[in-house]
């Protein structure tokens, strides 16, 4: 009883970052309609920037945090400008290809500026974890997951509550028609393109710091997490988006307690096959009409 | 031909059937990111075939194909009422699972006093038959092609079927296509089921090539690449995810100077060329064309050309 409740604390405190980065990946694919693969490529490649950084200059965590979401958001800038801003409307697999092309790029450049297989990352905070009875929570968890939390809260606002977030929806709604009342929607699309580049960029700061490395392989690492955790909470909603973050990490550390780690990622993608075969819409449903129609 | 081109050559065959297979599910307008699951299952289903039970290579493969297509059949039917990123996905948790199992898969047998056959995560070995048999790689290699010729031809003869125009239907329009008259579901199921066949048997041939599976190499990477290599190449022809392995693989395994860059490279140009052209380079607007010159060159070879040129036929030649 006691590893089950521990395990449910460390699946929700690792899940809170699947929920970030899902968070971002649900703001792409909302405003934009199509999926952006080069999205984990290009928060590894803020990751490397921070890591940088860190090697040659000795920075520190608040430094090297704000580094990495910089370079996410640049990057991120950089896919937009190259695979979406000039794709024609119909062409959502082009996009979609496109993305993979420059994650290859990506992937490469990280490889070129720092050639071994891993580098050290920054650890967030070292002290030891505090403990609740029988319980234990790791302070960098427990950052991760007031991140994760204020975050989400803070975008739900942004999108309800100001006069961009409204733009943004209408964006999401129906591009054209926001076009027609007015939403500038050249401006708007990079803006959030990039927004959400570094709201990944912030959960991958928050991964890389609890993991205390990094390798080129994350940008595929955070690309599947923040897809999965998406699908499972629903397309395109901020809610579903950290509830299938904190669902999928609790499912994979219950499993690899009970099963180990290679059935921890088989019950991972066993859930997603299941919730898109039963019920396709995700658990929470989603923002709005937009999400529900072809990708 | 040396040992690399030959190397280089049979990949590119290999890797063209699971290609072939992400442009056929391409046509009905879905986009997976698993087939490289069904080239796995075939992998190793023709492997232990020829390396466990003793099975003739022809028999292995077939059996490789079945395997592929009967796996793909049973995942089209769950996944039927998906459409886009939902099909997208679903085909890619389903084809990590694959990989996982393949990774807790241990099936050995001893043979010859070796334990031979599939080890989880350590891979399938010796699986030796081409050279059991005495079948060199020129040889290999021109089985490869001549099967890889067939599933063109039968592509071809595809797209002049009614089968091929009811797939080409669906992914323009799929609602409109049922109140055509024609049965989406059956379609679909019917090009998933030939597309995993399709991978099937290049994970057949892969498996007897390299004598060698592990569950790694079949990861998402694959399936990734399989399906760019279609929208690279075009896709109005069957040949175009054949050019789009052939530019990848062919062109930039051949230049070897720029290792290092090579993908920054290959990637930038990629993006690039989806840019002007979001359909790839043989696109059906292209493919359209190139076949009404051929019916018009054909047409002026039939008459006189009107031209003082003597004797049929002055027309350009094709």
């Amino acid at each position: 009883m006691i590893d089950l409740v521990q395990n449910t604390i460390d699946g929700l405190m690792i899940g809170s970052s699947y929920g970030l980065l899902a968070l971002g990946f649900t703001l792409i694919f909302g405003v934009m309609r199509r999926l952006n693969l080069s999205y984990g490529p290009s928060i590894m490649i803020g990751g490397y920037f921070g890591t940088v950084l860190y090697l040659q200059f000795g920075a520190g965590p608040l430094v090297v945090a704000v580094a990495v979401v910089v370079g996410a958001a640049l990057a991120g800038l950089y896919v937009e400008r190259l695979c979406f801003a000039p794709m024609k409307a119909g062409a959502a697999i082009a996009s979609m290809v496109s993305s993979f092309a420059v994650w290859m790029q990506l992937e490469q450049a990280a490889i070129l500026v720092l050639p071994r297989h891993t580098y050290a990352f920054p650890p967030l905070a070292t002290g030891a974890p505090l403990e609740f009875g029988p319980f234990a929570v790791r302070i960098d968890h427990l950052v991760m997951l007031g991140c994760a939390l204020g975050l989400a809260a803070a975008v739900q606002l942004l999108l309800y509550r100001t006069r961009f977030g409204l733009a943004l929806r209408a964006i999401i709604g129906n591009p054209v028609a926001a076009h027609l009342v007015g939403v500038d929607v050249r401006t708007v699309m990079p803006l959030a393109f990039a927004g959400a580049s570094a709201i990944g960029g912030v959960a991958g700061f928050l991964v890389l710091a609890v993991d205390q490395q990094v390798t080129p392989m994350f940008g595929m690492w955070a690309t599947l997490k923040g897809l999965i955790a998406m699908m499972i909470g629903g397309l395109g909603s901020v809610p579903g988006a950290v509830l299938g973050g904190l669902l999928l990490g609790v499912i994979e550390v219950q499993s690899q307690w009970y099963f180990g780690p290679q059935i921890r990622d088989l019950a991972a993608y066993f859930v997603l096959f299941a919730v898109l075969a039963l019920r396709p819409r995700g658990l929470v449903g989603s923002l709005s009409e937009a999400s529900t129609q072809k990708a | 031909m040396d040992d690399y081109t030959i190397g280089v050559l049979s990949n590119i065959g290999v890797v063209s059937f699971v290609a072939l297979s992400a442009y056929l599910l391409l046509l009905t307008g879905e986009i997976s990111f698993g087939q490289q699951a069904f080239f796995a299952i075939g992998a190793y289903a023709a492997g232990i075939a020829t390396a466990l039970w003793g099975w003739p290579l022809a028999l292995a493969l077939a059996w490789g194909a079945l395997s592929g297509g009967g796996a793909a059949v049973l995942v089209g039917i769950p996944t039927l009422r998906l459409h886009g990123l939902y099909f997208s996905i679903a085909t890619l948790a389903f084809a990590e699972m694959v990989r996982i199992l393949f990774e807790l898969f241990r099936y050995q047998v001893e043979i010859d006093g070796e334990l031979t056959g599939p080890s989880g995560a350590e891979g399938f070995r010796n699986i030796r038959y081409i050279f059991d048999h005495n079948i060199d790689a020129v040889q290999f290699l021109l089985l490869i092609y001549a099967l890889l010729a067939a599933a063109l031809l039968g592509f071809v003869l595809l797209e002049r079927s009614r089968t091929g125009v009811a797939f080409r239907m669906i992914g323009e329009d799929a609602t409109l296509a049922g109140l055509q008259g024609i049965s989406v579901a059956r379609h679909k199921v019917l090009a998933a089921g030939i597309a995993g066949a399709l991978a099937g048997v290049g994970g057949g041939l892969y498996a007897h090539l390299t004598t060698y599976v592990e569950p790694r190499i079949f990861d998402v990477m694959l399936g990734v690449h399989s399906l760019a290599y279609g929208l690279i190449g075009g896709l109005g022809t069957a040949f175009g995810p054949l050019l789009g392995v052939l530019i990848d693989i062919g062109l930039l395994e051949s230049i070897r100077a720029l290792a290092g860059y090579r993908m920054i490279i290959f990637g930038g140009i990629v993006a690039l060329l989806l840019i002007v052209r979001p359909r790839g380079l043989l696109d059906e607007r292209t493919m359209h064309g190139i076949g009404n010159l051929w019916r018009r060159t054909l047409l002026r070879l039939r008459r006189p050309g009107p031209g003082p040129g003597p004797g049929p036929g002055p027309g350009p030649g094709p």
